[in-house]
Formats: C-alpha cells, sequence, structure tokens
C-alpha cells in the first residue's frame, strides 16, 4: 500500500501505459536503418518492436521486426486529406497480443513515405490511441544530398517539415560552409525541430526516443531550437575551402534562406484571445487550409481562464485541452505556430490577431 | 439499468493463463484457449495442457471446426492442434503475419498481407492476390468459396474456378467478414465505426451505424435470423430474417452498461447470446426480452473480454481476457 497523501493524485494510468511509438522518416540512403540499429544495439535495456518496410537493404538486428506494406487510406469523413496507415492500425493491434514482450513502437517508413498519414493514424484510430502514443517524428537527414533533395524531392521536403527531431547525418562527408548552408535550409523550412549533427548516426538516444513530442502537456514553450555556433566550425580544417560567395553577415555565419513553397509561420499575441473568436477561426483554418498546414502548434491565454490552452494539429486533425495554469508572473502571452505549403501568411496572421480579447 | 437478478456466478471456474486470450473454443469437449504468448491451453482448467502452437510466437487469430483448432501467428505459421495436443504445421509464409483465417470442413484458409491461400481437405492449395491486405476471411456456406475483406469491399473467390472473383464494393476499409448461415448476406465491420452488409443476390448495400468504437465481435444466431454484434455500450443485434434483412429496422438491444460490448457469442441452439465488455463483466441476455443472467464480475485487473465461446451443445461458455485470464461457465443441467 502507498501510504502517500491520498490527495496527490497518480498520473492518468492510462496515459502512463501507452506504448510509445517512434517514427523515423528520411529520405533514400540517408541513414534511416543506421539509426535504427544504433538504438537497437545500445544497452539501453529496452525492448522494441520495430516495424519496417519491407524493401529495406540493411538487416535489422532485433528480436521483433514486422514487415509492413504502408497501405494509406482515405477515411470515410468527407476530409480528402484524412488519410492513415491502415498497416500500422492492424499491427499496433496484433502486437498488443503479446503486451509485455516489448517496452516501444519503431516504425521506419519507406524514404518516400509521406510521415502525415502515421501522425493522422494516431489521432483518427480509437483503438490505437488507447494503446499507443506516437512520441516524436524523427527525420534523418543527409548533409551532403539534402540540399539538392528539397529542390527537387517534395517527399524529402515533407519529412523536414514534418520532424519533431532531424538528425543532419554524415556532416562528416561535407564542408563547415556546406554544413551551414544545408542547416539554414532546414531551418528554412522547421525551424522548430531540434537539430543534432551527426556522423553514422551517432545520435544519443535520449535525442531521439521519449521525447514526448506529441503530447499536449509538454508543450511548455514554442521557440526556435537554438542553433548552436559550434567552434569546430571555422574553417581551420584542411579539408573546408568555401567557395560559396560570402553571405550577408549574420551572426554565426548562418545564411537565411526562404524556401518558396514550405514556410513556418508564428504569431504572438500580447494578452487574452476570445475563446469565441480562436475556436472558430482555427477551426475554419484547418477545415480550409488543412491540406497545406502539414503541423500546427499553439499556446493560448483564453479570457478569465487561469489555465493555458494548447492545441497540436496535423493537417485537420486538431487536439487541444487546457494545461497547466499561468504561473503567477508569467506573461499571459499566445502564440501560434503553423509549418506548412504556400501558406497564406498574411490571412493567418491577420486572423488570429482578430482573436484578441 | 438494474443488474440481472439472476446469477451464474456459482458456476464459473476462472485461471490465469498468464497471456492475452485472443480465442477460445471446444475441441470436442475440450476448452482450448489461443494465447498471445503462442501456445494454446488445452483441456479442463487445472488439468490442461499447453500447447506451444507458435513458440516464441503470438497467435493473432484461431478458428475451430470442433475438432481442430488452427491458428495464426506472427511467426507467419499456420498450426492445427488436436483434441490431444498434437499440433502440426500447415503453411509457413516466412516474415508474414497470419491475421485472417477461416475454416470449413476440413478446409483452411489464411491471408498473409494481401496473399490468400485455401487449403481444401484433401490438401491441395489454390492462391489469391487481392488488391489490398486482407483484414477478414470467412467460407460461404455453400460451395468452395471464401469471402475476403479488404480496402473498398469484399471479394467472393472460389478457389477451384479460375475465374475473377465478384467483387462487392462499398468505400473504405473493411475489417471482419461474416456471412449469414443462409449464405445470403455478407457483413462487414469496418474502420469508421459501422457494419456494412450486402445482399450477394443483387450487391444491394444496406449500412448499419451508430457504434462508438469499431464492432469486431460478430455472431449469427443458430437460426440464421438475427447478428448480434459489439462496439456499442450494449450488444446490438440485427435482424436478417426478411429478404431485405436488417435495412429500415431498428436493432435490438440488450444487456445496456457503462462499459462498451466487445465480444458477442450466439448460443448454438437458443436466442440467447454471451455478452462479454471491456471492464471483463460479461452476461447472458435472452432476445425475446432483453431478461440477462450474470456470469461474471470484474475483478481488479481485468481487462476487456477478447474471447467468448460456446461448446457445440451450448451447455459451456469459454471465456478469454487481454489481461491474462480465462474460465468457463457451466451451465446448471
Amino acid at each position: 500500500m502507498n501510504d502517500s497523501n491520498p490527495l496527490a493524485a497518480a498520473p492518468a494510468a492510462s496515459a502512463q501505459n501507452k506504448i510509445p511509438v517512434t517514427v523515423l522518416t528520411g529520405y533514400l540512403g540517408a541513414g534511416k536503418t543506421t539509426l535504427l540499429n544504433r538504438i537497437l544495439s545500445e544497452p539501453h535495456g529496452k525492448r522494441y518492436a520495430v516495424i519496417v518496410n519491407e524493401f529495406g537493404e540493411i538487416g535489422i538486428d532485433n528480436e521483433l521486426v514486422v514487415g509492413a506494406d504502408e497501405e494509406v487510406f482515405e477515411m470515410n469523413n468527407g476530409c480528402i486529406c484524412c488519410t492513415v496507415r491502415g498497416d500500422l492500425i492492424r499491427i499496433i493491434e496484433g502486437l498488443m497480443k503479446r503486451k509485455g514482450s516489448f517496452d516501444a513502437i519503431i516504425v521506419e517508413t519507406t524514404g518516400l513515405a509521406d510521415p502525415a498519414p502515421v501522425a493522422q493514424t494516431f489521432f483518427v484510430d480509437q483503438d490505437v490511441q488507447s494503446l499507443a502514443r506516437l512520441d516524436a517524428v524523427v527525420t534523418v537527414a543527409d548533409a551532403k544530398w539534402l540540399a539538392a533533395r528539397l529542390r527537387d524531392a517534395p517527399e524529402a521536403k515533407n519529412q523536414i517539415a514534418f520532424a519533431d527531431v532531424i538528425v543532419l547525418n554524415k556532416i562528416d562527408l561535407v564542408s563547415p560552409a556546406e554544413l551551414r548552408e544545408v542547416e539554414a535550409r532546414i531551418r528554412a523550412i522547421n525551424p522548430y525541430a531540434k537539430l543534432h549533427r551527426a556522423q553514422r548516426c551517432d545520435v544519443a538516444i535520449a535525442d531521439v526516443l521519449e521525447r514526448k513530442a506529441f503530447d499536449l502537456d509538454r508543450i511548455m514553450e514554442i521557440e526556435p531550437d537554438f542553433l548552436e555556433v559550434d567552434d569546430h566550425d571555422h574553417d581551420h580544417h584542411d579539408h573546408s575551402h568555401d567557395h560559396h560567395h560570402h553571405d550577408h553577415g549574420h551572426g554565426h555565419g548562418l545564411k537565411h534562406y526562404h524556401d518558396e513553397h514550405m514556410q513556418s509561420i508564428s504569431v504572438r499575441l500580447d494578452g487574452d484571445v476570445d475563446p469565441g473568436k480562436f475556436m472558430p477561426w482555427i477551426n475554419e483554418l484547418t477545415q480550409t487550409q488543412g491540406p497545406n498546414i502539414l503541423r500546427c502548434k499553439g499556446i493560448v491565454a483564453f479570457t478569465e481562464d487561469p489555465k493555458r490552452f494548447v492545441f497540436q494539429g496535423v493537417h485537420m486533425m486538431l487536439d487541444g485541452e487546457p494545461q497547466r495554469e499561468w504561473k503567477a508572473g508569467e506573461k499571459r502571452e499566445s502564440k501560434v505556430v503553423f509549418i506548412g505549403r504556400d501558406l497564406k501568411e498574411d490571412d493567418i496572421r491577420k486572423g488570429f490577431l482578430a482573436c484578441a480579447a | 439499468m438494474t443488474e440481472p437478478t439472476s446469477s451464474l456466478t456459482k458456476n464459473v471456474q476462472f485461471f490465469e493463463t498468464g497471456a492475452h486470450v485472443t480465442a477460445a473454443s471446444f475441441l470436442d469437449d475440450a476448452p482450448a484457449f489461443a494465447m498471445g504468448d503462442g501456445a494454446i491451453l488445452l483441456g479442463e482448467p487445472g488439468a490442461a495442457n499447453r500447447v506451444a502452437a507458435h513458440p516464441g510466437g503470438a497467435i493473432l487469430a484461431a478458428v475451430s471446426d470442433g475438432k481442430m483448432m488452427v491458428t495464426g501467428g506472427d511467426d507467419g505459421r499456420v498450426v492445427a492442434t488436436s483434441r490431444d495436443g498434437s499440433a502440426r504445421e500447415i503453411a509457413h509464409e516466412k516474415g508474414r503475419w497470419i491475421d485472417a483465417l477461416a475454416m470449413r470442413a476440413g478446409a483452411v484458409a489464411w491471408a498473409a498481407g494481401r496473399e490468400v491461400r485455401a487449403r481444401d481437405s484433401a490438401g491441395a492449395v489454390k492462391a489469391h492476390v487481392a488488391p489490398t491486405t486482407v483484414r477478414g476471411l470467412c467460407f460461404m456456406p455453400k460451395g468452395y468459396r471464401l469471402a475476403l475483406s479488404h480496402y473498398n469491399g469484399v471479394s467472393l473467390w472460389f478457389p477451384n474456378v479460375a475465374a475473377t472473383p465478384t467483387l462487392l464494393e462499398w468505400k473504405g476499409s473493411h475489417l471482419d467478414v461474416a456471412t449469414s448461415p443462409d449464405g445470403r448476406f455478407v457483413v462487414t465491420s469496418m474502420q469508421e465505426n459501422s457494419l456494412h452488409g450486402w445482399r450477394v443476390s443483387d450487391s444491394k448495400n444496406m449500412r448499419m451505424s451508430g457504434y462508438p468504437k469499431k464492432s469486431r465481435s460478430l455472431s449469427w444466431s443458430h437460426d440464421g435470423s438475427w447478428l448480434a454484434t459489439s462496439g456499442a455500450d450494449a450488444c446490438i443485434v440485427w435482424p436478417f430474417r426478411d429478404k431485405d434483412g436488417p435495412m429500415g429496422k431498428a436493432p435490438r438491444e440488450g444487456g445496456v452498461r457503462a462499459s462498451k460490448v466487445s465480444q458477442v457469442a450466439f448460443h448454438p441452439r437458443t436466442l440467447v447470446v454471451a455478452v462479454g465488455y471491456e471492464d471483463g463483466f460479461i452476461l447472458l441476455c435472452r432476445l425475446a426480452d432483453a431478461a440477462e443472467i450474470l456470469v461474471r464480475q470484474p475483478q481488479a485487473g481485468d481487462g476487456a473480454i477478447t474471447a467468448l465461446a460456446w461448446d457445440a451443445i451450448g451447455a459451456r461458455l469459454a471465456f478469454g481476457l487481454d489481461s491474462g485470464g480465462a474460465g468457463l461457465l457451466t451451465l446448471p443441467a
């Protein structure tokens, strides 16, 4: 028996017992399977169920590996962008029959896959929702080839835009200048993802697993991930010979890029927001612009509400709830962030600001 | 609602299985429980054998004809286990999952992804590739014919005929499939918390909706007139006697509770349905007047009822839970 104060309620059992699911994406050859094997071979004491597409060339060293077919289905709910991974629903249902024999699930998608149907599966399917929770979308990117793929492969751009964590792999194959350029290109699309530089995917497990990126309780601040100033970055290695034109003098030698089609928009509003204006606005926006909005997130201060309202979404799917209370002395400030394709920035900005109480 | 006034709880033997119970059935008179640890628990409680049908694997699906239990595992194997505990591999689809199975009169069918194979009683195997992954399989009552549910509909396939299967079309993801005992209707459970039905003679569509959850357990009454279904906070029973089936008619409801129904099993001889719930509760419900008899009260730590099956004469009911327990109800003589 637990003798602690009965009023100190334990966290809801259901949320605790849900199996975390990490989605590994990345364009062909970026190093997804390398990262996967790296995770599996670490002495973490965890048992993973790994769901892979059938056409992997590298073997996966794990007891429980399930081959998936990436069957993307439309839901019969009149929403064209509401697609789910039918195979994932089936596999998670099957895996639960051996509940207790694994601690977490890792889903490796094909290089050409759109991460949205995987994420939407967790918003749409009740059974999946009750058994498992989406932990994070981790995208592996090839430092040498990403910039080219962002130009010619919409899938690669989607994977970067969608990511919670980006592992920028093979940095040993590029010069410091090339590295800065590719990072700037990533940031132009998605400034919010945690970016980790890696060689042969040598990232810490804690940087890619148990991120709780889709947990509303964990939406604390929405700030761009800081680009670290890396001392080793300066051109004192003999292999680096920057033959690019010098950039326009931003701090740390960062170039600022603007991606023509994929961008992120962040809007801040001082003071309170009127829920009677905000709710219809966000619903209408995601209903009409949903196909173009890949991800959205926000922390909102509703009028006379002591609690922060937090939300997140994938395309037309929205999930929101009141979170913790605003702290004494904490500025009641609302912020929304959208990452998407050809977003109407002015409309979104004006629309949100018009929700002011 | 009020609790059932009569109770059979004293007639229930409960025991731990140590693993998720995927399915239950009776092989002759012996209860058999197919489990998530790959084993089949075969025989009377306390004296049961553990048959290692899928060592190291999990049993994802199981069917039985009353003599043999055929199981499909995440080890890609299809295994037939007899009353004496002997297990025989009848197929091995390497690297695949077998999570849809059907069985009738010595014939067995299984699906691995889009590929379906049917093995007749003589052992001849025929194959068919469906448009997408096959989620459900069942034999039609007449002829050597199978119904396969997949995305956007059901295919009716004659394994011994080279012709293209008949497609019963309806947009969406179809999960389980069941055909009425007279073969007039095919019904599927769907991703969108509804059932879909077709009248086979003219492919006429029927939609049975309003479920708060997916309806993953379907059971026909012995006379073929009723279809009991899970997925709501009561057992929903659709009338199929008339030529239009349930079209334009309201279903019967029995066993309304705060928990959702997870399993249903019609008694093999009378219009009584066993109803299992997500919280481990079980009752018997009589169709005529919705009278209820309590079978089992939930216990601490219980999960959902995931298996329910009557023996051939309806004297005993086997049940299993996802939390690793199972039991037997023996009706008073």
